[in-house]
């Protein structure tokens, strides 16, 4: 477990007082993959440095497993490092060294004999895909396995924890995915806590079991992804949110306009009910149409989540016995937008 | 033919004082090398936020730098007969030279390792930071290895600096084909020796040139 108590860091800068992260708390468990989510200025890249204190802290605690990080003296926070490994935007590798020979570079520095680092380099090239690449220099890699390195040296030392700062925005989307699948993948098989920062929510979405939205240097509210997406109680938040879902109430005016029949009807999707059929249930129960007009399901973590805006036509009867319907017998949220 | 040419060049002498320049630079080269890298290196590591961050002595040393580099070689090398008298005995010969010409070339040198220094990725240092390495590993396998392009290509412009601060430590009877030229040649009034030592000294300095080119090349995996 992970706890960060009253954690503070103010930067002086030119006389001026800037506090990055402002007297913040989180607890963080075991093996779960935790995300923080805030736009840039928010303290969130400070949040992740001062957790293996590459930035001091002004004030609080910060424990990791039973090491309280934040009172260790210099050797004992670089034995402590080295259980704690870290992946970076721009992946941060020697250049002068191939992908084995960076990969080997943190069992170094624990002092691991030359025998055993050769075959744990090798373990750690086929457990993040790169066979075949060993010898290749950074320059001669696309971004996404240049990051398949970073995170290949990060776990080499067998780290209980691991720090992703902005891992994946510099990727494109494609390669992106396969990073956050490669996360996934590693944190369910060597149970290894992640801690990502990103400004993607996207990325939240995904991978995240859990999740924070910092706003000047303060938590303003967290809690399971599924949770947060669906009752956004924060404005950042919400912002975060529709960055998935797209704005859908621009374009709602335009429905209203234009679908007069019938009645328009926006359907919350959460968790398990997004895996229904509803649509094709109640066109056969019922004697209405169905006619989809916007909406978007997408999957996190723990389930499915979405909107959609559905017209039902029938006869007036029918289509609030329709809704009665959803209402009762389903757990999809209904809302009726118009009565046409 | 050759000697219908350069009539005055003595051959024996040539190649004696051609070896004394190939020895002056290179063993200059060695202990400028080894100054200039430490000097570097406490240059970038005194700096503002680097890893010994330390204001005091970054001063100290920025301005023992920058006097030794701004004092010309003619006078450094009177300046510091007194000095070279005590270390190797004697104020002639090629040894003699070696003590001026390391004072000269090493601050110079140590400017550029310390540009070659800041080259070096931030990000990569932290990386290294973050996983629990000491400042040593840090400076022997992070900075050094990843400045080395930069500290070969920095070497061989000094070393080609090197070459004529050697022939002008000609005056203190160095030897060398500075010396050469200068005493067998001008001084007689024999310009084909000026002349030869002269090609001579511009098929070195490209020799080091391609020699350092080459050598940065097959360093440089970026």
């Amino acid at each position: 477990m992970i706890s960060i108590e009253g954690l503070s860091k103010i930067f002086h800068l030119n006389q001026k007082k800037i506090t990055a992260v402002d007297n913040l708390n989180l607890t963080i468990q075991d093996g779960e993959i935790f995300g923080v989510i805030g736009y840039s200025g928010a303290g969130k890249s400070t949040l992740i440095r001062l957790l293996n204190r590459l930035e001091e802290p002004t004030s609080g605690k910060i424990t990791i497993g039973e090491k309280e990080i934040t009172t260790l003296d210099k050797n004992k926070l670089r034995m402590a490092r080295q259980n704690i490994g870290m992946i970076f935007q721009h992946f941060n590798l020697l250049w002068s060294r191939t992908v084995s020979e960076n990969i080997a570079f943190p069992l170094e520095i624990a002092g691991v004999p030359a025998k055993e680092r050769v075959q744990r380099v090798n373990e750690l090239i086929e457990l993040v895909g790169l066979s075949g690449r060993e010898n290749a220099y950074p320059s001669q890699l696309s971004g996404g396995q240049k990051q398949r390195v970073g995170i290949a040296r990060a776990l080499a030392n067998n780290p209980k924890v691991l720090l992703c700062d902005e891992a994946t925005s510099a990727l494109d989307p494609e390669t992106t995915n396969s990073i956050l699948d490669l996360l996934v993948d590693i944190n369910e098989r060597l149970g290894l806590t992640i801690i990502l920062i990103t400004h993607e929510m996207h990325v939240i979405r995904k991978i995240c079991n859990r999740v924070a939205v910092m706003e000047n240097g303060k938590v303003v509210e967290q809690g399971d992804v599924l949770d947060v997406f669906l009752k956004p109680k924060q404005p950042v938040t919400k912002k975060f949110v529709e960055q998935v879902m797209e704005n859908q109430d621009g374009d709602l005016d335009q429905l209203l306009e234009e679908y007069t029949s019938g009645e328009l009807v926006r359907l919350h999707f959460v968790g398990e009910t997004a895996n229904q059929a509803l649509i094709s249930k109640i066109s056969r129960e019922f004697t209405v149409e169905v006619n989809i007009l916007s909406g978007k399901i997408t999957q996190t973590k723990l389930g499915a989540y979405g909107t959609l805006v559905v017209q039902i036509i029938g006869e007036k009867n029918e289509v609030n016995q329709t809704i009665q319907f959803i209402k009762e017998e389903t757990s999809v949220e209904v809302e009726v937008l118009v009565n046409a | 033919m050759l000697k219908e040419l350069f009539p005055n060049v003595v051959m024996k002498d040539l190649l004696v004082a051609t070896g004394e320049t190939f020895y002056m630079t290179l063993l200059a080269m060695v202990g400028t090398v080894i100054f200039g890298v430490l000097l570097g290196l406490l240059l970038y590591l005194t700096s503002n936020g680097s890893l010994w961050e330390n204001k005091g002595l970054n001063i100290i040393v920025a301005a023992i730098v920058n006097i030794f580099r701004a004092i010309p070689f003619i006078i450094l090398i009177l300046l510091l007969i007194p000095f070279t008298t005590f270390l190797m005995g004697t104020f002639r010969g090629s040894n003699a030279a070696l003590p001026a010409l390391i004072i000269g070339a090493a601050p110079f040198y140590a400017r550029l390792v310390e540009i070659g220094l800041r080259e070096v990725d931030k990000g990569v240092i932290e990386a290294a930071q973050s996983m629990g390495a000491k400042t040593k590993t840090i400076i022997f396998k992070v900075l050094l290895p990843e400045s080395m392009p930069a500290l070969v290509s920095g070497a061989t412009v000094t070393a080609i600096a090197l070459i004529g601060s050697t022939a002008v430590a000609g005056v203190i009877g160095a030897g060398g084909l500075g010396d050469f030229a200068y005493f067998h040649g001008f001084v007689r009034r024999d310009f084909d020796v000026v002349f030869v030592c002269t090609v001579l000294i511009v098929i070195i300095v490209f020799i080091f040139q391609f020699i350092g080119d080459f050598i940065t090349n097959k360093l440089d995996k970026r």
